[in-house]
């Protein structure tokens, strides 16, 4: 759920934009890296993939239905620098052409769904993976519990910036446990689906998944023997 | 059924001032807009009025139906659903309304989020269904957004209905086999589905990399052509964020 305008108020909305500003140069920097030329089509490709992957409903319980967000999805399989700028890319089209999300709100979402989402996500993917035997089982596993954290986290990112501009005088009290309990929730369906989507492509095309490169088997070049 | 072009349902295709206007004027205008009405006081209800009145004038103007713009107004519905509960949520003094006890400053903070939030959207719907979304990816090239993200941008919307539209296929071909998603059973085959629609959108791009260092891409995309916007153009671009600019400061002052 995006923020919309006017649920914070402006000195917070731009303090939000200039952190997302700075944690977006970082990460465009270290995208390229990433990357290197290929950055662009890539990561547009990818952005376009996580805009359609959020309009998939997944059925949950009769009648209810969830969507993927997929932060730390994009985080495990493509890398967290280019995976945080393909999720504020979406962010920011959202925002432009769908009114999904307010354009002063645009700092804050991008600093939770985006940087947040992807840090934490990325963060204990990487130690769960050292932890855990190397096999595709820890990846997933891994990934469920990645993505399934990042969720309320992120969630509790935003209860910061409420904290400290929000406009409605709900208590703080009242608001973290009903906004932590319904991020639980989703984080849960989040996990689910993007464990299942990493080991989807895991058996495919391993070699996409750029957090489980550590897996694969080094490519050995030898000399083809001359006849 | 949902067409598969995603970005040109947006645009609401008329020959009007607010179309032709450039489009880094109207984000321009419209970031100062939205701005404008976030540091509003609350309780300053008139100022809300004339927000409203300078969006419809917009509207008129842009000539785009007022339907259009209620039926995408309509993605901000789960926030009207959480402003209804404020007026529950929020400790204070009690206002008694059909036998009911509501929090003043509760309803003071629902309409708060609503107006501000609807005024945000309106003003976003505008501005998408009268400017093509090329155009605004144009607009923020010349708003020096940096030009790995403004690439990154214009690849993902060039793409967006092809991507969309593989989806489409997708599902077509999972329910002409038959299949229903009823309930977390059905888990397993669309997260295949998506774990594929993420296998062929990365293979998508491979090959659009390719095609692009073919025809001798070499990091960066040539400018997209836009006109320089001339001073009438700003100048007329600039009146509504100038307005609700003075709005706010008259409801600063009189509050």
């Amino acid at each position: 759920m995006h923020v919309p305008d006017g649920f914070l108020d402006a000195p917070t909305s731009v303090a939000a934009g200039a952190i997302a500003v700075a944690g977006l140069a970082l990460c465009l920097r270290r995208a390229r890296a990433e990357l290197d030329e290929r950055a662009a089509p890539l990561a547009g490709l990818v952005a376009a993939f996580v805009f359609a992957a959020q309009m998939l409903n997944f059925p949950v319980v009769a009648g209810t239905s969830g969507h993927l967000l997929g932060g730390a999805l994009a985080a495990i399989v493509v890398g967290p620098w280019t995976g945080a700028v393909c999720v504020a890319v979406v962010l920011l089209v959202q925002s432009l052409l769908f009114a999904d999300g307010g354009l002063t709100a645009l700092g804050v979402n991008i600093v939770d769904m985006s940087l947040v989402t992807v840090l934490v996500g990325y963060l204990l993917f990487r130690g769960l993976a050292l932890l855990l035997p190397r096999s595709p089982a820890s990846v997933v596993g891994a990934s469920f519990v990645a993505a399934a954290v990042s969720v309320p986290v992120a969630s509790l990112a935003f209860v910061g910036f409420y904290a400290v501009g929000g406009t409605t005088d709900v208590p703080l009290g009242t608001v973290v446990p009903a906004v932590l309990g319904v991020h639980v929730l989703i984080g849960i369906g989040e996990g689910l689906i993007t464990a299942l989507v990493v080991g989807s492509v895991l058996t495919v095309r391993p070699d996409l998944v750029h957090g489980a490169h550590s897996l694969l088997p080094a490519v050995r070049l030898e000399p083809a023997a001359v006849t | 059924m949902r067409p598969a072009a995603v970005s040109s349902r947006l645009y609401v295709e008329r020959d009007s001032l607010v179309h032709r206007l450039p489009a880094q004027c109207k984000l321009l205008a419209v970031f100062g807009f939205v701005l404008a009405v976030v540091s509003t006081p609350r309780e300053q209800f008139w100022a809300f009025g004339v927000y409203a009145g300078l969006l419809a004038a917009v509207a008129l103007a842009a000539t785009v139906p007022a339907p259009t713009i209620a039926r995408r107004a309509l993605v901000e519905t789960p926030f009207i659903a959480f402003a209804a509960l404020l007026p529950f949520m929020v400790p204070g003094e009690q206002v008694r309304l059909l036998g009911v006890g509501l929090s003043q400053p509760g309803l003071l903070g629902a309409w708060n989020i609503l107006a501000k939030a609807t005024l945000g959207v309106v003003a976003a719907v505008l501005l998408a269904a009268t400017t093509r979304p090329e155009a605004l990816v144009a607009g923020l090239a010349r708003l020096r957004l940096p030009s790995l993200v403004v690439q990154i941008l214009s690849l993902m919307v060039r793409y967006l209905d092809v991507v969309v539209a593989e989806q489409a296929r997708m599902r077509i071909a999972r329910e002409s086999r038959g299949f229903v998603a009823r309930d977390v059973r059905q888990l397993g085959v669309l997260t295949r589905s998506a774990a594929a629609l993420f296998v062929r959108s990365y293979e998508r791009g491979e090959r659009v990399h390719l095609a692009m260092l073919s025809r001798g891409y070499a990091g960066a995309m040539p400018a997209p052509h836009s006109p320089r916007p001339e001073a009438p153009q700003w100048l007329i671009s600039m009146t509504v964020p100038a307005a609700a600019g003075a709005v706010a400061v008259l409801a600063w002052a009189v509050s």
